[in-house]
């Protein structure tokens, strides 16, 4: 974390000011090992307690989609009052704890035992480099980008420890799509940022964040999602983001229909739970990871709205992502794993590299002034409509629309 | 700072050694993994941020895949993974083929010219980096971009079957 300027406003510099405050009592070379543990400390904290109430909005929104009211009757100790069921979390944070852990007695006690830790920790290892707000960056690294990617491309390893060591074979099933799902996805994922940091000329999320400053027309921030390229590599992010974190649609691994609950299968109790704390905490630094990049990072939206400190937008942006994860999967169906990686290889990987020389044209034309303003945008404009549509349709030629015969 | 080397190299060397002597395909597939993660630490303790990343990108993240799909394609059941210790004769020509591949190492190792290091370790910024890939060395990042290129079609070509498409994708 960096020092607080003394010329922000005081909420800006209220976090940074108050660990200074605790650290202040110990000699001098504690701080910088205390400050690193208050970090590790309040994003364990911090995220912990989002994902666990992540899972209860995701249960209570994919109910009222579904048309029913989701976990309302976790009532609050001690006073029996329902409120909304908001303590849900925490007693299936003790029906974890207490649950029997169950192990195949064939299975490889050494790989089974060793997947959710490891899984989470690789999950936990790419918070570190986002920045959450001005002054409240973990671990400032001049290839940040290139380590919060680095740490996520682990995970499907952990995957596939816990599908291949359960002895199982609907998990190792689970395992090999997810070896697909990972080679085929972490293309489009790692091509998708590349333009930013051709455009920002820096791997360092803090420059990545510096870079999207100012407002257009005093109203139109200068986030990278506002520009042809950006929104294009914003989409293709979030599609190969879904899939990187298995999620619905994406969810092939552990398909619960075809595959009972694949990798998952023979995980019980907080094993099980570990599991799916990794999948929220992947599913929330990805969704911080476009914020940085391509939304504007803790940057405020408006000029006028500047006045609220940065990491309230931060976090607002995130729920607001989350949001969007939850919504997806409540309106998606699964894909099948062989669509999924026709899509990824045949639209995906082709979209990203036509948006690489789009942005490529961009930083070129950084010059242009007047009418030419206007042919840069239509061109970046069309070099990303005219691809997704002429591939869209020869992705799908033959194959859609379906029509589906009834009995 | 040398207790941090020795227990890098040490972490390595052994996760490949003990991948070499166990009998478990996977079990040695996922130590070298380990083992490509200690090459990374030893970049990061380097300094060499960027290659450090970059290892573990490829190599922990991709690599890795390939490695055990490879296993997992190429066994038929999950006993067919325990591969038995074959006849001493292998075992010797074995030893001796690593041993050339090891020696021909050593002596490029040893034989280059080091230079004493007079400076202090210069920082090198992932920047400076990117400009020489692009600039002094373009070539041979384009070089190395083509032989990957021709390799991956060579494999597609290797690979790929006529095959009809399907039944099940057409309406």
């Amino acid at each position: 974390m960096i020092a607080a300027v003394t010329t922000d406003a005081f909420l800006e510099r209220a976090p940074v000011l108050l660990r200074d405050a605790v650290t202040g009592f110990l000699p001098e070379p504690w701080h910088t090992l205390v400050n690193a543990l208050i970090a590790i400390a309040l994003i364990l904290g911090i995220f912990g307690t989002l994902f666990a109430f992540i899972t209860l909005a995701e249960r209570k929104i994919l109910g009222r989609v579904q048309n029913r009211p989701g976990p309302n009757r976790a009532p609050i100790p001690f006073l029996n009052v329902r409120f909304f069921g908001l303590s849900q979390p925490f007693a299936d944070g003790v029906k974890a704890l207490t649950k029997e852990d169950v192990v195949p007695r064939d299975a490889d006690h050494v790989l089974h035992y060793l997947a959710p830790v490891a899984l989470l920790a690789f999950s936990i290892l790419t918070f570190a480099v986002i920045p959450y707000g001005k002054h409240l960056v973990p671990v400032e690294l001049d290839a940040a980008v290139l380590y919060f990617f680095a740490a996520g491309a682990a995970t499907e390893l952990a995957v596939f420890m816990a599908g291949w060591g359960s002895r199982n074979k609907y998990s190792l099933l689970a395992a090999m799509r997810a070896l697909a799902q990972l080679i085929s996805y972490e293309l489009p994922l790692l091509l998708s940022w590349v333009p930013v940091v051709l455009i920002a000329g820096t791997l360092s999320t803090t420059a990545i964040v510096e870079a999207q400053a100012g407002w257009k027309f005093g109203f139109i921030p200068h986030w990278h999602v506002f520009t042809p390229w950006g929104f294009a590599g914003f989409v293709i992010f979030m599609v190969a983001a879904l899939a990187e974190s298995n999620r619905s649609p994406f969810d092939t691994p552990e398909a619960e229909s075809e595959l009972i609950a694949g990798h998952l299968t023979e995980y019980s109790g907080f094993k099980y739970a570990l599991f799916f704390m990794a999948e929220y905490f992947g599913m929330l630094a990805l969704s911080g990871m476009a914020i940085t990049l391509f939304l504007g990072g803790w940057r405020a939206p408006l000029p006028f709205l500047e006045f609220i400190p940065s990491y309230v937008w931060f976090g607002g942006k995130l729920i607001v992502m989350i949001l969007g994860f939850i919504w997806i999967r409540a309106t998606f169906p699964r894909l099948r794993i062989d669509q999924l990686t026709r899509f990824a290889w045949k639209f995906l990987v082709p979209l990203t590299l036509i948006n690489l020389g789009n942005a490529a044209f961009w930083s070129l034309t950084f010059h242009w002034t007047g009418p030419l303003q206007i042919v840069r945008w239509a061109v970046g404009i069309v070099l990303v409509i005219g691809p997704f549509v002429v591939m869209g349709r020869k992705l799908s030629a033959g194959v859609a629309p379906r029509t589906y015969r009834y009995a | 700072m040398n207790a941090v080397l020795i227990a890098i190299a040490l972490v390595t060397l052994g996760a490949a050694a003990v991948a070499m002597t166990l009998r478990n395909l996977i079990h040695s597939a996922l130590l070298l993994i380990a083992s490509w993660a200690g090459v990374a630490a030893f970049y990061l303790w380097a300094g060499a941020e960027f290659v450090a990343f970059a290892e573990v990108l490829v190599y922990v993240g991709a690599v890795s895949m390939v490695v055990l799909f490879a296993v997992l394609l190429t066994r038929r059941s999950r006993d067919d993974l325990t591969v038995a210790s074959d006849s001493a004769r292998r075992a010797f020509s074995g030893f001796i083929t690593g041993g050339a591949v090891c020696g021909v190492l050593f002596g490029a190792v040893i034989a280059s010219p080091m230079g004493v290091m007079s400076s202090p370790t210069p920082t090198v910024t992932v920047r400076q980096i990117g400009t020489q890939l692009m600039g002094t060395h373009a070539a041979s990042l384009l070089i190395v971009g083509v032989i990957l290129t021709v390799a991956l079609l060579g494999a597609i070509v290797i690979a790929s079957a006529d095959r009809k498409d399907n039944s099940e994708d057409t309406p």
